[in-house]
């Protein structure tokens, strides 16, 4: 169990688990670790959501997603965006981290591989479509502010990887 | 307004990165090549993700009915309160990575410091903004590398940009007077113990990439106190556009 989840109710577990992020959408909002904390006061539901990155444009869809779910279950919700912690890459759930290689994007390593991969060219970022790890870095930034672009070297496949953020 | 001095500090910081957020937004699609034009871009949106949460609090220390929109993109010229260097010009990719490497470089520092704000909304920002921030310093100082000791054209336009933007570093470091109330008060950086530092990283990594560490004594400064280079009235212009001809739209 993350820690994010002692702080959601859980009734509510099942409900913003189904809802997923707008640009990945394999991956659950939960699985992400955006959602802090969620608690019922009244019916209303008070949810507290933390972005990826600060321009994230997701995060204004995800959070009338959460209402719209919320509200189909038959409650009121408030929705407010925290910026402290800030959200970092460990808090994406093995389960997440699993739903993103599925889907082609390569999950994040840790911080210090993270910068040998982008900064020192070292190929060790496993292709998503063959396993391989004779990839190299095409860009830094790929094509949402959290991915960077990478191409393998075996099968030649590009792909996306889900940049380390501590 | 009860706390100007924290208003006017807020946008001083947030300043910074809208003017350069909108300087790199206009290479979105002019690029000099796909991978660069895409990160650009992503700078371009992590500052302007920054900027919003700068101006929802200056919105609500300001309280008096303006919304985030209404500071970002009704003030005046003389109202803007960046640092000449982000209003600079795309002249060209190596002015565009020279203005970015002597930029990051100092927001680098400038945010770790602002971590240790008394102020907790500043604080957290600074937080979440440090994190892009290092893709940022990455990306831009790897490039002066990779053109300062590349061919010979690029190391001497990369030369000609540095040598050009290095007459907007000092005022980086100029305190106003709301910097000064705010250190006073354990919320604000104080700019001028960055300096030393900032000189010396950028040196570092100047010589590294075989380019020469300008040696000019002679600074611009004045955007800090609203009075800006002529680039910014055009710039401002387009920034302006939506908001002036569609008023009251929100981003």
């Amino acid at each position: 169990m993350t820690t994010t989840e002692q702080n959601i109710d859980k009734k509510l577990i099942p409900i913003l688990g189904g809802v997923s992020d707008p640009e990945i959408p394999v991956l659950s909002i939960m699985d992400m670790g955006v959602v802090r904390s969620a608690v019922i006061e009244n019916n209303t539901v008070k949810v507290e959501i933390t972005p990826t990155y600060s321009g994230c444009p997701a995060m204004d869809v995800i959070g009338d997603d959460i209402k719209k779910a919320l509200k189909e279950a038959g409650y009121n919700s408030e929705i407010e965006l925290i910026l402290h912690p800030a959200w970092t890459t460990d808090w994406i759930t093995p389960r997440g981290r699993k739903a993103l290689e599925d889907y082609g994007i390569a999950a994040p390593l840790g911080a210090e591989a993270d910068k040998d991969v982008l900064l020192n060219g070292k190929r060790i970022v496993k292709c998503t479509n063959c396993g391989s790890q004779n990839t190299r870095l095409v860009s830094q930034f790929g094509s949402t502010a959290c991915k960077a672009q990478f191409q393998c070297d075996d099968c030649q496949e590009p792909f996306d990887y889900f940049k380390c953020l501590k | 307004m009860k706390n100007k001095n924290l208003y006017n500090y807020i946008l001083g910081i947030a300043d910074n990165s809208l003017i350069l957020g909108q300087r790199l937004g206009e290479l979105c699609g002019h690029g000099p090549t796909l991978e660069t034009d895409i990160a650009c871009t992503n700078v371009s949106l992590d500052l302007f993700g920054q900027v919003r949460s700068y101006f929802q609090y200056a919105a609500k220390i300001a309280d008096d009915g303006r919304t985030e929109d209404d500071i970002a993109m009704l003030r005046k010229e003389r109202e803007y309160l960046n640092v000449l260097l982000v209003e600079q010009p795309n002249t060209n990719f190596a002015y565009t990575i020279g203005r970015q490497f002597l930029f990051d470089v100092y927001h680098l520092a400038f945010l770790t410091e602002l971590e240790k704000s008394k102020d907790l909304t500043l604080s957290a920002i600074a937080k979440k903004s440090i994190k892009e921030v290092r893709y940022h310093e990455r990306f831009s100082s790897d490039w002066v590398k990779r053109l300062g000791d590349g061919t010979e054209e690029s190391k001497t336009k990369m030369q000609e940009a540095i040598n050009d933007l290095w007459t907007y570093t000092d005022e980086l470091f100029h305190q106003t007077e709301a910097d000064k109330a705010m250190v006073k008060e354990g919320i604000g950086v104080d700019v001028t113990k960055l300096k030393e530092d900032y000189y010396e990283n950028v040196s570092e990594l100047l010589e590294e990439s075989t380019l020469e560490v300008p040696e000019s004594k002679y600074f611009q400064k004045g955007g800090k106190k609203g009075i800006h280079t002529e680039h910014m009235g055009y710039l401002l212009a387009e920034l302006q556009y939506m908001q002036r001809a569609y008023p009251n739209m929100e981003w």
